[in-house]
């Protein structure tokens, strides 16, 4: 039997995910790029990196997914998909039991709810303010001179978690420096700004009508104690994805969808 | 007789020395840094320098600003609304409405024909609206913050902005460089996108003439004119908008020293 292999391409705000996946959903590889200004070529230059990485050509895959705040813009796809949607396909077919998944990536945060199928039934989402995304921890370490892969680090090792507002992230910057100025340490600081972004994210999930189970996906998967801050607020566990691909739910799930028109296409042919 | 009114900000502080007519005699402005006590002693001095007077004429002091309290000199400390509302309606009698527009907060106020409030709006949770978004496109252009207004001015074809919150306007405005849009077109959008905040916060007391704009954004000519054109009202701004809160402060300051006076006669007559 030949391998039917499918990419899925999510081209989020800050980074640029790249899954390969054949016909049992098995993943060929996957990777991760920062996304810069140019959508296109950010996509393009994702899934040339992921060929050779797997030692594969263009002509190798049979349907390319895009999907993320630059899916339009990723001229090499053939079919663009909303990342809700990715994000619930992943995470059904990990955890077929979950009916609410949280997704927060650099610029935004989504909740979604989702049917027996893993499709979305109702979402609620923060675009608008960094303060509830993956942007305002990344701020929050950048002022301390850290960056983002120090997070998980960083937010084990606090031992008191400082009080971290949670209103604006520019603001926030403010009573980093108080903190700093009063000796706190940085493992407090980051600590405290995870507390603050699960609380945030907690309120989004809960104007979704949760229902369980829950998974969570994105960045933030990394970061140990966003899932036990999470766990606790909403009183219930946390699925997260295996083997570190809580970044790549989006663009598996893109791979995913992506042999799922394929199967419907060759059925229509035949 | 003189008094005073400092206002410390959360960016800056102003202060300055009014006499009894009443009219400015002395003025200061600094930078606020991390220590407000130091930074409110500074800009007094500052404006008692620049009155030529020494402090032993001043009658009375007002703190006002978000580091009103730390004014430790000051007898008194009034909220900065109702400094702003004072001092507008001192630099123009005929004032309805206030826009203040500061560092980290703006502020819409409804003033009464004494200059006493009667409603105001406030946003201090999101730094979107206020002097920091122009701040952080500053920081994102490496232009400095006094050149941006008049080089908005000179777009052709302003950009639309879709970010609401300042840090996705700092990547927002790289991204549109990035399309090769040109730079004053850019800022052109991020000055109609912070307009257009400060016109609904004002909507909410009340787009009615006279409009009087203070704090610090109001010397920015290219702010002045979208808020002219966005509420179609003329726009009151003068040389003394940014001191506007210290003003107001000051006549708060005198109102005691008057009735301190007051009193003190009184006294004396008493057999």
């Amino acid at each position: 039997m030949t391998h039917t292999l499918t990419a899925g391409i999510d081209v989020g705000s800050t980074y640029t995910k790249v899954a390969i996946i054949d016909q049992d959903h098995t993943i060929i590889t996957r990777l991760q790029r920062p996304t810069g200004f140019n959508f296109a070529k950010a996509a393009e230059e994702a899934l040339t990196q992921a060929l050779t990485q797997a030692n594969l050509t263009r002509q190798d895959i049979s349907y390319i997914a895009a999907t993320g705040n630059g899916r339009y813009q990723a001229a090499i796809r053939d079919l663009a998909i909303t990342e809700l949607t990715c994000h619930a396909r992943a995470i059904h077919h990990y955890y077929p039991t979950v009916r609410t998944v949280l997704d927060i990536g650099g610029q935004t945060a989504k909740a979604i709810r989702t049917d027996d199928h893993g499709r979305v039934k109702a979402f609620r989402m923060n675009d608008k303010c960094a303060a509830g995304s993956g942007a305002f921890l990344e701020k929050t370490v950048r002022y301390m001179g850290y960056d983002t892969n120090d997070i998980p680090q960083l937010a084990e090792d606090a031992t008191d978690p400082a009080q971290v507002s949670s209103v604006c992230t520019v603001f926030a910057e403010s009573e980093i420096i108080n903190h700093l100025a009063d000796g706190r340490s940085a493992q407090d600081i980051c600590a405290g700004a995870v507390i603050a972004l699960a609380g945030r994210a907690g309120q989004l999930v809960k104007r979704v009508r949760p229902e369980p189970d829950y998974a969570l996906t994105g960045g933030l998967t990394r970061v140990p104690l966003m899932q036990r801050e999470l766990q606790q607020q909403l009183n219930t566990p946390i699925h997260i994805p295996p083997d570190h691909l809580g970044v790549y739910a989006g663009a598996i799930g893109a791979a995913h969808l992506a042999h799922h028109r394929l199967q419907k296409l060759q059925t229509t042919n035949t | 007789m003189l008094v005073a009114g400092v206002d410390v900000g959360s960016t800056q502080t102003k202060a300055v020395i009014m006499d009894t007519k009443p009219a400015v005699v002395g003025r200061a402005l600094i930078d606020t840094g991390a220590r407000l006590t130091d930074a409110a002693n500074h800009a007094y001095q500052l404006a008692l320098k620049d009155a030529r007077r020494g402090e032993h004429h001043v009658a009375a002091v007002t703190g006002t600003g978000y580091g009103r309290f730390r004014v430790e000199f000051g007898d008194a400390q009034v909220t900065e609304i109702s400094c702003h509302a004072r001092g507008a309606s001192f630099l123009y009698p005929h004032t309805v409405s206030v826009l203040d527009v500061g560092g980290q907060d703006t502020k819409a106020i409804r003033v009464g024909e004494a200059g006493q409030v009667l409603d105001f709006c406030m946003n201090d949770k999101c730094s979107a609206g206020t002097g920091r978004f122009l701040g952080a496109a500053s920081t994102a252009l490496d232009i400095p913050l006094g050149d941006l207004g008049p080089l908005a001015l000179t777009a052709k074809n302003p950009v639309k902005m879709t970010t609401t919150c300042t840090v996705f306007a700092e990547s927002e405005i790289l991204g549109w460089l990035a399309l090769g849009r040109k730079v004053e077109d850019v800022l052109m959008g991020v000055h109609v996108a912070i307009a257009s905040r400060s016109v609904s916060l004002l909507r909410r007391v009340g787009i009615e003439p006279e409009i009087t704009f203070t704090g610090g954004v109001a010397r920015n000519t290219a702010m002045v004119s979208l808020l002219q054109e966005l509420t179609d009202c003329p726009i009151n701004v003068s040389e003394e908008s940014h001191y506007c809160g210290a003003i107001g402060a000051a006549l708060y300051a005198l109102d005691r020293a008057l009735a301190d006076q007051a009193g003190q006669q009184a006294g004396g007559v008493t057999p």
